[in-house]
């Protein structure tokens, strides 16, 4: 299926990426150049056929509800672009 | 000092041991060897200072009489692992100055077992690409060279610096981290060796995500012992990592050199791809022969679903990287862009701090996750998953390992498959199939082509096999011989 600059401004503001006007077509091509190569999938007779979302066939583990790491509000913070007293410091979220 | 920065890992550790050098000499021997290959670009950072002190606490520990089992050996860390205090970037720019308060189990296990860390190693953004032409760090160099030109060539990705370092002596082996053919297309393509273990097998906490359904740790190193040595401490179950397997891990190290006479080695007439280059049909043939000869038994098998492989894996990695690269929003670590609203500053974090092909496979993995498409394309490719799994089952009735190449290509030139996403990722035809089946992959060198540039061969294997793989893998390498290394241009 072909994708128009329509669509990819839609996607990418659903992705949260700044796509100026002018890279909306070109992004286009490249992914309706890409969606059209894995259209051959549809060859596939998958009919019946449980989807497979991971290689590990193990039901996933379970631990008891308890803290077992933090308490470290420092090396939370360490790496945040603006912190202050202990807080992330955001854009304003509700005007 | 050259000839410290030359030994197999299994080597050094073992002239570590016996006091015939020490960690501190083997360290400075490689740091100076990296200084001076600055030009491959194959360590995005260098830590000289946390490799010597670590250094001198494996010679206290050797004169001790303690030690681990890769005591005083120093590795490069491929970019992608959580380093704590270290910049780890994963060859992004929106990751740029990010020093985790954390290290990843993988190297931690390294640590533990009293390795040295040189530094970290180059790779493309988020590990997309097959060139190590996507980090925001610039591209890395193969030390291998078309005989007769000066053409820089890539050491393939993701995990180019990797490779590079390795295949360069810059260091005894390094980390990598294999999504769809990471690991073992630059092994290929650097003359080094490359395993993929099992999904499950290392943990992958601490690791940068990129599709997390396939992404896995493994080694590149110089040999095959090498390999067995380094994967045998990088895994083990992990209860921070849900997906690690709760299983012993066995002395892989046992299995090289193992007889492999009765072993049944698979053939998939499948990979006979298109205008494959005839030299690497001559040395999957080349391949089979040796195999032949140390007793194998040789058996066709059919792998009809493979060649939807490639486009099974478009959507289901790229669905799972826009997930997962969803954390990237610039409020509680790495980089933030400025803008007028909240989702302003979003968008322009993220505009900026991705490169195009991480930006590509963010927006094609939304597009397939989004309503109405959903079921078109990202279920149909987890049922052809399913497909091309059940085909690997169905062939280990017959066959305990499979035989192919590892690429379709030998290394090409930087900058000669950019035009176009899709033939770059025809590259990983061979090596796909595996992470979708959550196998174990081992890419061994086999010989050189006509223009002088190293070849691999591939062995994939059953579920948590992968002794099977190092027995079969080192009987390839005592055929092939391998001792070509590229010739010292850089330094």
């Amino acid at each position: 299926m072909a994708v128009d600059a329509e669509t990819v401004r839609r996607v990418a503001r659903l992705a949260r990426i700044a796509e100026p006007e002018a890279r909306l077509d070109p992004l286009a091509r490249e992914i309706s150049g890409i969606l059209g190569w894995i259209e051959q999938l549809n060859e596939v007779d998958v009919e019946g056929v449980e989807p497979m979302a991971t290689a590990v066939h193990a039901t996933q583990p379970l631990r008891e509800d308890v803290v077992a790491d933090g308490g470290d509000p420092a090396r939370v913070l360490g790496n945040a672009p603006r912190s202050d007293d202990g807080f992330f410091v955001v854009p304003k979220v509700v005007e | 000092m050259t000839e410290l920065t030359a030994l197999t890992l299994t080597d050094a550790v073992e002239g570590l041991r016996t006091k015939r050098f020490s960690a501190e000499e083997i360290t400075r021997a490689h740091l100076e060897a990296m200084e001076g290959a600055r030009t491959l670009n194959a360590f995005t950072v260098e830590t000289p200072d946390r490799a010597l002190e670590m250094a001198r606490a494996s010679d206290a520990r050797i004169a001790r009489g303690e030690g681990g089992p890769l005591e005083g050996a120093p590795l490069g860390v491929k970019d992608l692992f959580s380093t704590e205090g270290v910049e780890t970037t994963a060859g992004s720019r929106i990751l740029q100055g990010f020093k985790p308060p954390y290290e990843s189990t993988v190297t931690a296990n390294l640590w533990r077992d009293g390795a040295v860390m040189l530094g970290k190693l180059n790779m493309d953004e988020f590990a997309m690409g097959s060139s190590n032409e996507t980090s925001a760090w610039g591209p890395v160099a193969n030390p291998w060279r078309s005989r007769g030109s000066n053409a820089s060539l890539t050491p393939g990705g993701s995990s180019g610096g990797s490779a590079s370092a390795v295949a360069a002596d810059l260091c005894l082996g390094a980390t990598a981290s294999d999504t769809g053919g990471s690991i073992r297309q630059p092994a290929a393509f650097t003359g080094t060796v490359g395993i993929k273990p099992t999904y499950g097998r290392c943990s992958r906490w601490g690791m940068v995500a990129f599709a997390s359904s396939l992404d896995q740790a493994g080694p590149i190193t110089r040999s095959v012992s090498d390999a067995a040595l380094m994967l045998r401490s990088m895994s083990g179950h992990d209860p921070k990592d849900s997906t690690s397997l709760p299983v012993e891990t066995p002395d892989f190290t046992q299995f090289v050199g193992r007889d492999v006479r009765g072993l049944r080695v698979g053939v998939p007439r499948e990979y006979r791809v298109d205008g494959m280059p005839a030299e690497i049909e001559q040395l999957w043939e080349q391949g089979v022969a040796w195999l032949r000869d140390a007793g194998c038994e040789i058996v066709e098998v059919s792998l009809p679903h493979t060649r939807y492989a490639l486009p099974a894996y478009y959507i289901v990695a790229p669905a799972e990287a826009s997930s997962n690269l969803a954390r990237y929003d610039g409020m509680r670590f790495g980089y933030r862009a400025g803008g007028g609203t909240l989702t302003e500053v979003y968008e322009n974090t993220r505009a900026e701090g991705f490169g195009d092909e991480v930006k590509r496979r963010i927006l094609i993995g939304t597009y397939v996750l989004s309503a109405g498409f959903y079921d078109a394309y990202y279920l149909r490719a987890l049922k052809v998953r399913r497909r091309i799994a059940d085909d690997f089952d169905r062939a280990w009735e017959t066959c305990d390992a499979l035989l192919t190449p590892s690429t379709p290509t030998a290394a090409f030139a930087l900058g000669d498959k950019d035009a176009d996403p899709v033939t770059m990722y025809l590259n990983d035809v061979f090596t796909v199939p595996a992470n979708l089946a959550g196998l174990p992959g081992i890419s061994v060198p086999a010989g050189l082509d006509a223009n002088g540039l190293p070849l691999g061969l591939q062995l994939v294997g059953r579920a948590l096999d992968e002794g099977t793989l190092f027995s079969l893998a080192g009987a390839l390498e005592q055929a092939a011989a391998f001792r070509a290394k590229p010739e010292r241009w850089w330094s």
